[in-house]
């Protein structure tokens, strides 16, 4: 009575399937959490922000056009974007392309002490008080980051702590295509 | 030394809870009644280790012992006492180890109420019950130990997610997984029968009591869990489709079928294999749950921090349990032989169709909630499935499962006697359609085109489990309380389904930017902001806003809402202003200060909203008159002339 065997054999399946999501996820091939962005190569969102420096001037999208950027969305109240601080700075330090931040919800003068204590690797921060420019950009949780061309259409975008290891595999091959200068 | 003490403790209870599944399973196959005589003793001292662990490990919150990485990373010293308590089940070390505790008091429970049973067959219930605390004490000590160490210790700790630190939600999980893993008890009794290769109307009737407590205590978890999502999460909505909604879901209904088909089981002898298979399932289900949630394959607001090693080790055990008991199913059913036939209008045929829409609805369930998993594994694109999928697949079998039900339930056994109730049903059916059609003249809309099948449907239900204890009632008989239990449990069934159709049809919902002065009116009421000022909690600062409610210019409720942020984790939670009325609540939550004492708001009116959980814990009560039935404990008196006076009196 070989049917009495089918939920066995089908539960035998499912396992074999969740155990290969599992060693793949395990591998880093497969990662749940990430959402295919539908900015990709699409154009980047314009943003004209406050500067956390000096809330006087801007911080524009139009004066970065012509120049590959790669832009990081944070906020001081996240602990995962304290994590990933270390890389952004010797990211910024290998000079191979202009960090541009986007402060999330955020209050500017925590901002400014946070800069100040745990080193700036940003050319500019702007800062987004209402989330309005963060949601143009469709970010749902900081930090993401997101490498924009010197034509200005989004490469790729991460979601999570940007490492070391994820800049070289997801990010470093792109550089030249971006075209920065 | 308490965390080291708490590591061996547990370590004695891995030991002993192998001796539990050896003393029983290889005791009973080989008949030595010493061996067999040693496995409640052993179930004892399981649950003691378990308990001197799980009682170590509060007593590190309670100290705010801050050397413990579980503790340090879960609490805090501002954290209140109360949360200091529900932290040890706030996170993935701790929670596991409330699921071996739970497992040791069902097994304990089992032991204790289950001594009138041949004596083989209580030691393998037992003995299988030990193999499933085996695997996850063992799972807890080896990939998820709560006891250890931070050193250099942390100055004070990461606190307990704001999420968390609310009375329903230190709760819902206990409850939760009592429901969850008393689905573990069903299925021991199904491998013991299975090992024994006897099943018969009394194996049904053992089954039953304990199916139903876990149905109960799963449906008191998921309702709990639904209200909490209803006013924390801030946004007014009672079900996501959440992955971990559906996997707390799954098990629900595939329980829900169990306790149908042990009925016919037991009655007619009939759905043998099918029982076996459903009790199997639940606990499958149960087991994928805690995988889905804890390996960290899918995305959910409620997913665990995971890491692959322990999702592979859940897997093993799931492979192990499941494949094995339905191995040894596919060897045994084909003998099990079902003792007669029924007509095709019978009981037997209504809870036949009961079982395949509840079935279906769980499997639907199932590939909506894995087919983006699959499709993602193999490269083949990122899909969602979302909530238009699971409205619908559950929509479509639940319909009809209500409408049966209200007739399903005076049908006789064998062929239909409906004649005896035709007209008290008749007079139902069309005082449901009657009621129905009144309410939307109250509510001055014809609502969704389903709204007024819900309304039908649910009155029906109401009234059909009624007909039987009001016409016993008049007539002045008793009633077994297991037919109370079931009419008590289809009334609350009723019940929400109408609060699920009102809530559905005639919510409204309104965002709103308002000034210190400034109104809004939804459904004849008007919300007036009259204000916003900072309060301090004992771990958050808020911002609380004041909100004027009044209907026609009189003033209904003054209602406060809070927006808040923990000091430690800094981010922004809404504790939503509510207020609550037999026919509707009124629903303030607050969104962002807009500036110059401007915030945005999101008002709501919500009809009948409360039947929801109103209902789902009279379905429960339902549940728990009918364990308390007579013939659960006298069956066994007669059965076990041994027995001790008094202990069959306890029956749980």
């Amino acid at each position: 009575m070989w049917r009495y065997f089918v939920p066995a054999a089908a539960f035998v399946a499912l396992g074999g399937v969740l155990a290969f999501a599992l060693v793949r996820i395990g591998s880093g091939h497969l990662d749940v959490h990430e959402i295919k962005s539908p900015l990709l190569g699409k154009a980047a969102p314009a943003f004209a922000l406050p500067s956390v420096a000096d809330p006087a001037k801007r911080v524009d999208s139009r004066n970065l056009a012509g120049h590959a950027y790669l832009l990081n969305v944070w906020g001081t109240w996240c602990a995962a974007c304290e994590e990933e601080h270390p890389a952004l700075i010797s990211i910024a330090q290998s000079g191979g392309v202009p960090l541009i931040g986007i402060d999330w919800r955020d209050n500017r003068e925590e901002a400014v002490r946070y800069l100040a204590q745990r080193g700036n690797p940003y050319q500019e921060v702007g800062s987004d008080e209402d989330g309005r420019a963060a949601i143009e950009w469709g970010v749902y949780g900081a930090p993401e980051t997101f490498l924009v061309a010197a034509n200005g259409r989004v490469l790729v975008k991460h979601i999570g702590p940007l490492t070391g290891d994820v800049w070289k595999q997801k990010f470093v091959p792109l550089l030249a295509a971006a075209g920065g200068k | 030394m308490i965390p080291e003490l708490g590591t061996f403790a547990l370590i004695l209870a891995l030991l002993l809870a192998i001796a539990q599944s050896f003393f029983g399973l290889v005791g009973a196959h080989l008949n030595r009644q010493s061996w067999m005589a040693a496995v409640t003793p052993t179930v004892a001292g399981v649950w003691v280790f378990i308990a001197l662990a799980f009682g170590l490990l509060t007593s590190s919150f309670i100290v705010n012992d801050f050397t413990v990485l579980y503790v340090a990373t879960n609490s805090n010293s501002a954290l209140p006492l109360m949360y200091r308590i529900a932290a040890v089940w706030g996170a993935h070390e701790g929670s596991l180890l409330l699921w071996v505790m739970i497992l040791a008091t069902w097994a304990l429970l089992v032991a204790g109420f289950s001594k009138s049973l041949p004596v083989a067959f209580r030691a393998r219930v037992l003995g299988v019950l030990g193999l499933v605390g085996v695997g996850f004490i063992g799972f807890t000590l080896f990939t998820s130990s709560p006891f250890a160490r931070l050193i250099p210790a942390a100055q004070d700790g990461a606190d307990l997610n704001p999420l968390l630190q609310d009375p329903a939600l230190a709760i819902h999980p206990p409850m939760l997984y009592m429901g969850y893993v008393g689905t573990a008890v069903a299925f021991a009794f199904a491998v013991a029968a299975m090992l024994s290769g006897k099943l018969d109307a009394s194996w049904a009737r053992w089954t039953r009591p304990w199916t139903v407590a876990a149905w109960m205590c799963l449906t008191c978890g998921i309702a709990l869990g639904s209200w909490w999502a209803y006013y924390v999460l801030g946004w007014g909505g009672w079900w996501f489709w959440d992955p971990v909604e559906n996997a707390s879901f799954m098990p629900w209904l595939t329980t829900t079928a169990l306790i149908h088909s042990l009925a016919v089981t037991e009655k007619r002898g009939l759905f043998k294999s099918w029982t076996l298979l459903l009790a199997i399932f639940a606990f499958s289900l149960s087991l994928l749950g805690t995988f889905l949630v804890r390996s960290g394959v899918l995305v959910s607001v409620h997913s665990f921090a995971s890491d692959p090693s322990r999702g592979m080790f859940i897997l093993g055990l799931l492979l192990f349990f499941i494949v094995g008991s339905l191995t040894l199913y596919a060897i045994r059913a084909p003998s099990l032989k079902s003792e007669g036939g029924f007509a095709i209008v019978s009981r037997e045929s209504f809870l036949l169709l009961n079982n395949a829409l509840l079935v279906a609805a769980a499997g639907l369930i199932l590939a909506g909630e894995l087919w983006p998993l699959l499709m993602d594994a193999f490269d083949l694109g990122k899909i969602s499935v979302g909530p238009p999928y699971f409205n619908l697949v559950f929509l479509v079998p639940a319909l009809p499962l209500v409408m049966l039900l209200g007739v399903g339930m005076h049908a006789s056994w064998k062929r239909a006697l409906l004649e005896t109730r035709r007209k008290q049903l008749l007079i139902a059916a069309g005082g449901a359609i009657v009621v129905a059609l009144v309410l939307l003249g109250i509510y001055r809309s014809i609502g969704a085109p389903l709204t007024v099948v819900g309304f039908a449907a649910g009155f029906f239900v109401m009234a059909s489990a009624l007909i039987e204890p009001v016409s016993r009632w008049r007539s002045g008989q008793s009633m077994p309380r297991a037919a109370l239990g079931m009419a008590i449990a289809h009334f609350g069934v009723g019940l929400f389904v109408i609060g699920v159709t009102g809530v559905v049809s005639y919510k409204v919902e309104k965002d709103v930017s308002l000034a210190p002065g400034e109104s809004t009116a939804i459904a004849g009421y008007e919300f007036k902001y009259l204000g916003a000022k900072p309060v301090t909690g004992p771990n958050y600062e808020a911002i609380e806003a004041r909100v004027l409610v009044t209907r026609g210019g009189k003033p209904v409720v003054d209602l406060p809402t809070q927006k808040r942020v923990y000091r430690v984790q800094r981010n922004p939670m809404t504790h939503a202003g509510i207020d609550v009325a037999w026919n509707r609540d009124l629903f303030v939550a607050l969104g962002d200060d807009l500036g110059q004492g401007k915030w945005s708001m999101r008002v709501q009116y919500k009809p009948l909203v409360r039947y929801i959980w109103l209902g789902a814990l009279i379905a429960a009560i339902g549940g728990l008159v009918a364990i308390l039935d007579r013939r659960y404990r006298s069956v066994r008196v007669t059965e076990s002339p041994a027995l001790k006076p008094g202990a069959a009196g306890e029956t749980a």
